[in-house]
């Protein structure tokens, strides 16, 4: 469904992408992991155009794309067919929980506001916030702020929905109720891209696992064998490095 | 003070008042409001970045704040007519004061576009939303509450700084003040007279802006 091939990105001179394949079938959840600068939200950030590459092509659909020669129009066409989820949740701050949700269905795909409210508020209901549909951004938890991020991502029911660390700004005990949520929409046959720092979670939910270091993508392949038994000696050491770091019991059970 | 004093001060506040609610309200008002108009697109078309145009923009805003408001209003209305272009006092306050308050208010304005985090103008992308459509919706809406406050400085600043208007003819508050003072050689009661009256107007103005401000905190 969706293929990346050869993606290349540097900011100045530092070249922080050196020639990334990945591809997602439909019904994949490939979780990316790898350690802080090897270039994961990068390449998120790539593939959704928030980022220019300056090398590399896309096939969406079938479709062939260059991504250093993008039209506005083609972008725009992609974007719709994506959902998006910040680590800074970015939900629009004068809009209520309803309002961010509906309002790129309102606003970008014309669709009448009745059937948009009613989409926005079972988007809502699927990641347990229905309640709070009139509450602004403020006065929600970013916990709770993520899972309305989430379900304004996945109110336009996307091909495919992209995470860049979801749960990297939430205090621990506000992790688990968004991993929760998104364990939910994997159970349902979503299409999922994570970039996480959750190994566990990583592991779990993944039906392809990609280790990423300084800019390349070392090994991938099934969670158990990227966790249980990795090739490469740069996920090892990661792994070793990630497990001595984080102890068990500061993560939540999701 | 005597009794012949206050008596004149009674005479003379409607007098003063009567200027101040015909021309220095009107001229602050569509002055500002054509000023804010101005704002806007300098503003934007500085964060938008759009070339040459942007150029334009900072040399107005360069101009305006680098010359003083009573020159301005010399240049236009005394200036302009040697170069055949002739205008009355009162458009010429309203074009010099606009220019004004739109240099100024583009600066406050643009800096409430940029304090809009960047990271919601991405999100509205990535909902599909177009860039002038998360503008208008997102950014702009949070932009103008961020900038209430000191565009409503900039108002209660133009109101005092319409008495200027004073020096090319314009009869507003000021020189009907000032009228009154060389006549009844009462200066200091009556100059006191017209500070209180503007004092008033900026009050109401102050009292309008906290209400204003208390109604825009929703988010």
């Amino acid at each position: 469904m969706l293929e990346v091939k050869g993606i290349e990105k540097s900011f100045d001179d530092i070249k922080v992408l050196k020639g990334v394949d990945i591809k997602v079938s439909k019904g994949d959840v490939v979780t990316i992991i790898g350690p802080s600068g090897s270039g994961k939200t990068t390449l998120l950030r790539c593939i959704n155009f928030l980022e220019r590459a300056q090398a590399g092509e896309m096939i969406f659909d079938d479709v062939h794309y260059r991504l250093n020669a993008m039209s506005r129009k083609d972008i725009a066409a992609l974007r719709k067919k994506t959902g998006f989820v910040f680590q800074n949740y970015n939900l629009f701050r004068n809009k209520t929980a309803l309002q961010n949700v509906t309002e790129g269905l309102i606003v970008a795909r014309r669709m009448p506001r009745e059937a948009a409210k009613a989409a926005g508020l079972r988007a809502l209901e699927k990641v347990g916030l229905a309640d709070r549909a009139d509450a602004y951004p403020h006065q929600l938890s970013g916990g709770q702020q993520q899972r309305v991020a989430i379900a304004r991502a996945i109110v336009s029911e996307p091909e495919v929905i992209f995470f860049d660390e979801p749960t990297s700004a939430l205090d621990p005990e506000l992790v688990g109720e968004v991993l929760a949520v998104m364990r939910d929409l994997a159970a349902e046959g979503r299409t999922m891209l994570i970039v996480t720092h959750e190994m566990r979670f990583a592991r779990s939910v993944a039906s392809h696992v990609i280790f990423m270091d300084d800019g390349v993508i070392v090994e991938e392949g099934k969670p158990q064998d990227i966790f249980d038994n990795p090739s490469q000696e740069r996920t090892k050491r990661f792994l070793a490095t990630v497990r001595e770091g984080f102890a068990p019991n500061l993560y939540p059970q999701t | 003070m005597n009794g012949r004093v206050w008596q004149l001060l009674l005479d003379s506040f409607w007098q003063i008042l009567l200027p101040g609610i015909r021309v220095t309200i009107p001229l602050t008002l569509v002055s500002f409001s054509l000023g804010l108009i101005i704002a806007l697109i300098t503003a934007m078309v500085q964060v938008a970045n759009i070339p040459v145009v942007k150029q334009i923009a900072r040399i107005y805003v360069w101009i305006i704040r680098g010359t003083p408001l009573l020159v301005q209003l010399f240049v236009i209305f005394y200036g302009l007519p040697s170069a055949g272009i002739i205008l009355d006092a009162i458009p010429s306050a309203i074009i010099v004061f606009s220019f004004n308050t739109g240099a100024y208010a583009s600066e406050t304005i643009r800096a409430a576009i940029e304090s809009v985090p960047v990271g919601q103008i991405e999100a509205g992308y990535c909902v599909g939303m177009s860039y002038l459509q998360i503008m208008a919706r997102i950014v702009l809406p949070q932009a103008l509450r961020t900038a209430f406050p000191p565009l409503s400085n900039s108002l209660i600043g133009l109101v005092k700084d319409t008495s200027l208007a004073a020096n090319i003819t314009v009869v507003e508050m000021f020189l009907a003040g000032q009228r009154i003072a060389a006549n009844s050689l009462q200066v200091m009661a009556i100059y006191c007279e017209v500070a209180f009256i503007y004092l008033l107007f900026c009050t109401v103005l102050t009292k309008l802006q906290s209400y204003c401000e208390k109604r825009m905190k929703t988010y």
